[in-house]
């Protein structure tokens, strides 16, 4: 049996590169042996990627893009199609569950330097990933059709015709229509479902293949490709990624997969984060909710939207907000060139990043809360004064990460 | 490796036109190829034809009282202002970006405090100048939540943009602009037109 297994496998090795990409990138792929907790997230990404393709493909088959109809399909699929709630469910809670998974990716990354040099190319690839995964949140949230879907849009589409001069044709060009209606929807939905996930495949591809390239990071933050056996070229440090990867990260899945059927299960509204009450109301065009707040990955951004209200060098506060809220998510892509520390990994780093880092992720979720609040004199001075601070960790970072007093970074991974 | 996707020095000099001609003309083709796909998203002549004018019977909309049409897919206010309402204009001048309308959001005929034709009678669109949302109707006087100087306007809940109950925008707010008053006719006591400046273009 075995025999005839070898020699398919050596039939098709022939023809295409099975074997040695499997090697290449698995089996003798080799990965620091110092990963911990937060090496889980990537490979979690990968799985509600892959749970985001399959749940979508069943929705797509129930539900409507169209302004008429999109509201009562969502609510057939959740009432008449069998089990249609349980993969309705598992698309949305896994869509916040994305978010989850890929902010703490990025901290990880933060903490540990995987955007220092030789992964600078690594980290942009994955900020790109990021806004094609802010747009698939966006252009899917749309497609209900209920409230939130609509003046969330309505907020968002408005943001382009903030743009001077050519902001209000820009506008026109995104929703088809002179205002936010079917055409807009059934082209969210042609994003959402078709060239968003391509694209979106590819990147994600390309960001596995520049990490193989360069190596994983780890939490030490020293190069392993440093430090490898003179007989067999591999690093010392190194473990190969299947099967001691492999099977560690299996113990994640097992653990996310009870949480996320938590959800699932129990409480697949958050209590409104997840899925926000309104958009259980079909859209009405006349009327904005009393009170309006987007899904909560997005309430940093938005809480830094409205905290400008004075118009200064010349540009009203609509801009600057707009200005602001893109600068707050693209800011993260010069962070391999803001960081001057000659230590990769917070382990080594001195006082003032460590400072530097709490407050800004104090700033994200203070940012984040204030997003799901009404705006009122106190609360908009908090936005400002925590937005503030957002941007003071990036851009004072040139500064503080060069005074600061390091340690020295060890030659070998500590055990 | 890099060397063989580029220009480079080692190419002969009719080697090097070639890629680059080929290069322009491949490029100009993918621009030719993109204008369909791209104009293809502009809203269509269905589209454009939608946004006729919409005629309102007014006579029923008691002082005080907001009445909501819809007009090429966004909300048009009417708002039937009382005496306490105009003199309440005057009162909040001082707190407000553009009190005087200079900013180009209303036709001439509105340029005035009230902006409107007829003074009781607003016409603007329930249309926040920030980034769209529908702001709330607040009549209430010194409400908790918008302060013991409030007189009565429009709260947008979005961002906490002010108008007052002439559609003009307060200071220190994210809203850059006053609401946009329409076009605007009335073809007799009761009956307005909106969308249209002429009885004849009805």
């Amino acid at each position: 049996m075995s025999n005839i297994l070898n020699s398919m496998l050596a039939w098709v090795d022939k023809r295409f590169p099975l074997s040695s990409n499997w090697k290449a990138h698995l089996s003798e792929y080799y990965a620091p042996k110092n990963f911990n907790f937060w090496y889980f997230f990537g490979s979690l990404a990968l799985l509600v990627l892959v749970n985001q393709l399959l749940t979508g493909i069943f929705l797509t088959m129930n539900y409507k893009p169209d302004a008429s109809q999109a509201f009562a399909s969502v609510e057939y699929i959740m009432r008449d199609v069998d089990y249609g709630w349980l993969i309705r469910y598992m698309h949305s809670t896994g869509a916040s569950m994305f978010f989850v998974v890929v902010y703490l990716h990025m901290f990880r990354g933060m903490m540990y330097g995987s955007y220092r040099k030789p992964r600078e190319l690594l980290w942009l690839i994955g900020m790109v990933i990021f806004f094609v995964l802010m747009s698939l949140a966006f252009t899917g949230y749309i497609l209900p059709w209920g409230q939130m879907s609509y003046w969330g849009a309505q907020v968002i589409v408005s943001m382009f015709g903030a743009i001077p001069s050519i902001g209000e044709t820009l506008q026109q060009w995104l929703l088809g229509d002179f205002t936010l209606s079917d055409a807009a929807l059934n082209r969210f939905f042609a994003y959402h479902v078709v060239t968003l996930p391509l694209v979106l495949l590819v990147l994600v591809f390309v960001h596995i293949l520049a990490l193989h390239e360069t190596g994983s990071n780890n939490p030490d933050g020293i190069e392993i490709k440093e430090n490898k056996n003179p007989e067999t070229g591999i690093p010392v440090d190194g473990i190969p990624f299947h099967p001691y990867y492999s099977v560690k990260d299996i113990v994640g899945v097992v653990v996310f997969l009870i949480v996320f059927c938590g959800i699932i299960f129990f409480a697949p509204e958050m209590g409104g984060y997840f899925l926000e009450y309104n958009n259980f109301i079909p859209a009405n065009t006349l009327q904005t909710p009393d009170h309006i707040a987007p899904v909560w990955y997005f309430t940093p951004y938005y809480s830094m939207l409205r905290a400008v209200t004075v118009n200064f060098l010349g540009v009203d506060a609509k801009l600057w907000g707009v200005i602001l809220m893109a600068g707050s998510v693209v800011v993260f892509c010069f962070l391999p060139w803001l960081d001057r520390s000659p230590v990769k990994s917070i382990r080594y780093k001195g006082p003032y990043f460590k400072i530097a880092l709490t407050l800004f992720v104090i700033s994200f979720f203070v940012l984040g809360w204030l997003g799901t609040k009404s705006p009122t004199p106190l609360y908009t001075l908090l936005a400002q004064i925590f937005t503030v601070i957002y941007f003071a960790f990036f851009v004072l970072m040139p500064w503080y990460s060069k005074i600061d007093k390091t340690k020295p970074e060890p030659k070998r991974l500590k055990e | 490796m890099a060397d063989s996707f580029s220009i480079n020095e080692e190419m002969s000099g009719r080697r090097k036109f070639l890629v680059a001609a080929t290069s322009v003309a491949g490029g100009i083709a993918g621009a030719a190829i993109a204008t369909p796909f791209l104009l293809s998203m502009m809203p269509s002549e269905r589209a454009k034809a939608a946004g006729a004018p919409v005629e309102v019977d007014i006579s029923k909309l008691e002082p005080g009282m907001l009445l909501m049409v819809e007009w090429r897919g966004k909300v048009v206010w009417i708002l039937n202002r009382t005496p306490e309402m105009l003199e309440s204009l005057a009162k909040v001048e001082d707190q407000l970006a553009d009190a005087n309308s200079e900013k180009k959001q209303q036709p001439d005929y509105a340029k005035n405090r009230t902006r409107s034709i007829k003074p009781e009678f607003l016409v603007v669109e329930g249309v926040c100048t920030h980034l769209g949302c529908s702001p709330v109707f607040r009549k209430d006087i010194a409400p908790a939540d918008l302060g013991s100087d409030w007189l009565g306007g429009f709260f947008c809940p979005c961002h906490g943009s002010k108008f007052d109950l002439a559609g003009r925008v307060y200071k220190h707010v994210p809203a850059p602009t006053n609401l946009v008053v329409p076009p605007h006719v009335y073809l007799s006591d009761s009956q307005l037109l909106i969308g249209s400046e002429s009885e004849g273009s009805a």
